[in-house]
């Protein structure tokens, strides 16, 4: 597990710790079952204040990564299909509305962005 | 009882400055920034949570107890750094250990040492031949071999080099740590401190500016610049601290005001440092 933080990004730092932690739950580089730190513990080792390690994990139960049990700390659960499925496509919609609204600001047409879009397939 | 210190209506007098209806509290296992230019009357405040002021007007408790109650009691419960060594010149390491001991039923000379080891400290010279850093190692020495609830530092890492600063940080984390102990520092300039710290109280001439969860302040607010010409008066008006230079115009902006932004400025995540020096720019102005 590492976590690495910086100033310099637009991300609050509780967004930061969260993303990271779900990207190595995600590829499987913290697997399922794992004991995570504890959110004083974290804090500590990461240098940021408790509230902020606090946030980051209550999202990461919300959002079904992990649960935290009272005395055994936060648990990774097992990834299901659905969730792993939601996050990638939240990810492709992500980047397609970049793409967007890039085309937007250009003015260019429906049609001609499409295009890109299939050549770019078929590459 | 979750709240480890209780700060109700605080207010101090004197001839050419008032601290005025300072209220706050501070949960058991958090750190707090208090943070003012100088004068603004944070020594004040926490003198008056130690004791060393008597509180006249208003109500300090810690971990429930109040100093009226019992004057042993309540100061057994705080540790102390200040900037200024508090320890007599002629004094050596083990004149120190001795009146500490005596002073403090909970002191651990075991801890005492383990620290004055680990940190290098001379058992053999006098605290006046000893380094600014050398006399707040002792201090903080001195205070963590006890049993304490409450860690009050007022200015405490004012001219420690970066590494001492580091070392004194992973210190206050590790004195949380436990959930059960919470730590209150003042501070001029946050810079490092800022990491660490849960909540800010920010004071300007004996007055609450602001005072809320760190994380919640930095995302309350956006830094805002731009040409100063471009400003429309419906912007104008929500802006705080505004300051005018000669190329363009910094601010600060309440983040639910964004929508007023437009495409014509470029704004960031503020440092508290920033919300602070336009805060007491647009205070200044009224």
């Amino acid at each position: 597990m590492k976590i690495i933080i910086s100033n310099q990004s637009e991300l609050p730092i509780y967004a930061q710790i969260r993303e990271q932690l779900k990207e190595q739950i995600l590829n499987g580089q913290i697997p399922e079952g794992e004991t995570l730190p504890s959110i004083r513990q974290l804090a500590k080792e990461v240098g940021v204040s408790v509230i902020t390690t606090t946030r980051a994990y209550s999202e990461l139960e919300a959002e079904g990564f992990i649960a935290t049990m009272q005395g055994k700390g936060s648990v990774v659960l097992p990834t299901d299909n659905n969730l792993l499925r939601e996050q990638y496509l939240l990810r492709i919609e992500e980047g397609l509305s970049t793409a967007i609204e890039t085309a937007k600001t250009m003015g260019m047409s429906k049609d001609e962005l499409t295009d890109i879009f299939h050549n770019l397939l078929e590459t | 009882m979750m709240e480890l210190l209780e700060v109700k209506n605080l207010s101090k007098h004197y001839k050419n400055f008032d601290l005025k209806d300072i209220s706050f509290t501070l949960p058991k296992g958090y750190i707090m920034g208090y943070v003012g230019a100088n004068g603004s009357g944070k020594t004040t405040t926490l003198n008056l949570i130690t004791g060393v002021l008597k509180c006249v007007e208003g109500d300090v408790r810690i971990d429930g107890l109040s100093r009226e109650k019992g004057e042993q009691a309540y100061k057994e419960k705080i540790g102390y750094v200040g900037d200024e060594s508090y320890f007599p010149d002629h004094f050596k390491i083990k004149h120190i250990r001795n009146v500490i001991k005596d002073f403090y039923p909970t002191f651990s000379e075991d801890k005492f040492n383990g620290f004055i080891r680990n940190w290098n400290l001379p058992e053999n010279k006098l605290i006046k031949d000893f380094s600014r850093g050398m006399k707040v190692m002792l201090m903080f020495a001195s205070v963590l071999a006890r049993d304490t609830k409450l860690l009050v530092l007022d200015e405490a890492t004012n001219g420690l080099d970066p590494v001492m600063r580091t070392e004194i940080l992973k210190l206050l984390q590790e004195y949380v740590m436990d959930g059960e102990r919470s730590v209150i520092f003042s501070t001029h300039i946050l810079s490092d401190l800022e990491q660490i710290a849960d909540y800010i109280y920010f004071i300007h001439r004996g007055r609450t500016i602001l005072y809320d969860a760190k994380d919640e302040l930095i995302e309350n607010f956006l830094l805002v610049k731009g040409e100063s010409a471009k400003i429309p008066p419906a912007l104008k008006k929500e802006l705080i601290g505004l300051e005018e230079k000669t190329y363009g115009f910094e601010a600060i902006l309440p983040s639910d005001k964004a929508e007023l932004l437009g495409n014509a400025f470029l704004f960031e995540k503020p440092t508290i440092d920033q919300i602070v020096i336009h805060y007491i720019k647009s205070r200044e102005e009224q």
